[in-house]
């Protein structure tokens, strides 16, 4: 079986954010793979160990620097890449389309993906692609096996934690407690340098976005920032219940 | 028409649904607003439902018992394709999130995803959506003429439900296989308000120390306040909260009145699920602790001292 990877290059989570006409700046940030990526590449990696017959397809769209977190995916033990080369800014259903169009041509009977984007913060793509392949889908999966041809876990809803079994082909998107992401070792990330990384252009794909950026604007709302020492416990807490009743009315 | 798809819990309708009903009235498009309720027992649901639209759409089926993205998106996309809705707008809570994308795909139809604001200009739709972790608020335009919408809960006020009801109108639905299959559920009810519900959120890291200092203080403390209560990851990930109480970039985003954030340092993470709320208060031993710069009070301090002196405060 092939199981598709879906990588995403996102300023690291440590990075202020700087907004430069009117969009966000990422020069000179420090960039990395999605973390809740590094899960769906883990947790394939995995499924391998357990005996799987699997080959690994880590899978980028985005610019030229995307290929260095497609490089990273192949230095924990992706097999080989596709790069889908693009300065446009798809939207998760544009991109979605082309996510499904390589999955079709590669034949692949998994699809995983970080549950949700560090840089757009959206939740969509899993689903979406989902439906781009007729396929079912799991969301924020935390513990997965794979029996034969069926996955069984769990994922998170809203209301708590759910145990699924379904049917391959599916999509599932991956998240932090769903397995320790390894480190790529100097032997590996040597390995990975020979690795093959296909480019595709995006107009082999043959996609409309319809959504369009306007603008972006850093929000931060002004804090009132009134912090109380604490050497006396009675005190302030009777000074902070004062306030949170009589200054900003929101406890009775 | 303007398609809305009524969120619900328990068998009640969730305070989402009223969110909705506002985002619906203040978009600026032509239409009745159409309530869709989906589910199985779902009666009182219903009729709430009639008293925040024009009319409402029952489909009471027990297919529909349990949520799954795939039953959902086909009877709200057969529904939109047979109103004729331009713009269906659908709760961004974790289900949400996972049957929208399903519903623009299968309506050929943009996605405008988790927004807090939403307008009509010109026969587009522009809306706000924040992104970076919570941290930058973008703006951006849907092209064509049916749109989907998912609204970031605690985004818009509640609207306040009309005295006169809506019609309501069964309909039927030709509903695909489940696919996935559910085993089972481990329920997380705690009984207590709902975290994405609540005007009051107390919540705990490890900086309670242990379990037993969370049941004490962060519980001890939401109850004198009747509020609801949250976790940060690493308290969820040791064992001491359910997941369901997770708040932040893995869990649940809330934007209550008031969020009480006790022994948490404040990682971007967690900002990201709470960094919108009405008014932060932190309490933290580390004075330099990143919690302090969203807050708008606090207490540097040591968290089993400040908290029952809270506690005593609020009892006299």
């Amino acid at each position: 079986m092939r199981i598709l990877a879906l990588i995403r290059q996102v300023p690291d989570a440590q990075e202020t954010v700087r907004v430069a006409d009117n969009k966000v700046d990422l020069d000179g940030r420090k960039l990395v793979m999605d973390t809740m990526d590094e899960y769906g590449v883990e947790e394939a990696l995995r499924l391998r160990e357990k005996g799987a017959d699997v080959e690994i397809v880590a899978v980028a769209v985005g610019p030229t620097r995307a290929q260095e977190a497609l490089r990273a995916a192949l230095a924990m033990g992706a097999d080989r890449a596709i790069h889908v080369e693009t300065d446009a800014a798809l939207d998760v259903i544009a991109l979605s389309s082309v996510i499904a169009q390589i999955a079709r041509a590669q034949q692949a009977g998994l699809i995983l993906c970080g549950g949700q984007q560090a840089d757009w913060d959206s939740q969509a793509l899993g689903a979406a692609t989902a439906e781009q392949l007729a396929w079912p889908q799991v969301t924020w999966t935390r513990a997965l096996e794979l029996n034969g041809s069926t996955l069984a876990g769990k994922h998170d809803t809203d209301d708590g934690v759910e145990s699924f079994t379904l049917s391959l082909p599916a999509v599932l998107t991956t998240q932090q407690g769903l397995n320790d992401p390894r480190y790529p070792t100097l032997p590996n990330i040597m390995k990975s340098k020979k690795k093959e990384i296909r480019t595709d252009t995006l107009e082999a794909y043959n996609v409309t976005p319809r959504i369009r950026l306007q603008g972006v604007a850093v929000e931060s709302k002004e804090r009132l920032k009134k912090i109380l020492d604490g050497q006396d416990a009675p005190a302030a807490a009777a000074q902070l219940v004062q306030s949170l009743r009589q200054e900003a009315r929101v406890i009775q | 028409m303007i398609l809305l798809v009524v969120p619900h819990a328990k068998g009640k309708i969730g305070k989402a649904a009223y969110e909705l009903a506002t985002a619906a009235r203040n978009i600026g498009r032509e239409g009745p607003v159409t309530a869709l309720v989906l589910g199985s027992g779902v009666a009182a649901v219903a009729a709430g439902a009639a008293r925040i639209a024009d009319q409402v759409l029952v489909a009471d089926l027990p297919e529909l018992a349990q949520f799954d993205p795939e039953l959902w998106s086909s009877a709200v996309a057969q529904i939109a394709q047979e109103g004729e809705a331009h713009t269906i707008l659908i709760a961004a809570s974790r289900d949400g999130r996972a049957y929208s994308p399903r519903v623009a795909v299968k309506l050929d139809a943009p996605l405008l995803e988790d927004v807090v604001s939403v307008q009509d200009r010109g026969g587009a739709l522009v809306a706000e959506r924040l992104s970076f972790l919570n941290r930058v608020t973008e703006t951006i335009e849907a092209q064509g003429t049916v749109t989907v919408v998912s609204v970031k809960p605690g985004a818009f006020d509640a609207a306040q439900p009309a005295s006169e009801t809506a019609e309501q109108f069964d309909v039927d639905l030709e509903l695909p296989p489940r696919r996935v299959t559910i085993a089972g559920m481990e329920k997380e009810d705690t009984g207590r308000i709902a975290l994405t519900e609540a005007d009051v959120v107390v919540a705990g890291g490890r900086g309670v120390g242990s379990p037993e200092g969370f049941t004490q203080l962060i519980v001890g403390l939401a109850d004198q306040l009747g509020a609801a209560v949250g976790a940060t990851r690493a308290v969820v990930d040791a064992g001491w909260r359910p997941y369901s109480e997770q708040v932040g970039q893995t869990g649940k985003t809330v934007q209550p009145k008031a969020y009480i954030a006790v022994g948490i340092s404040g990682a971007v993470q967690h900002v990201s699920g709470m960094g919108k709320s009405g008014c932060i208060v932190a309490i933290n031993k580390d004075r330099d602790a990143p919690i302090f710069h969203v807050a708008d009070y606090g207490i540097v301090g040591d968290v089993q001292q400040i908290v029952p002196a809270l506690i005593a405060e609020l009892r006299k």
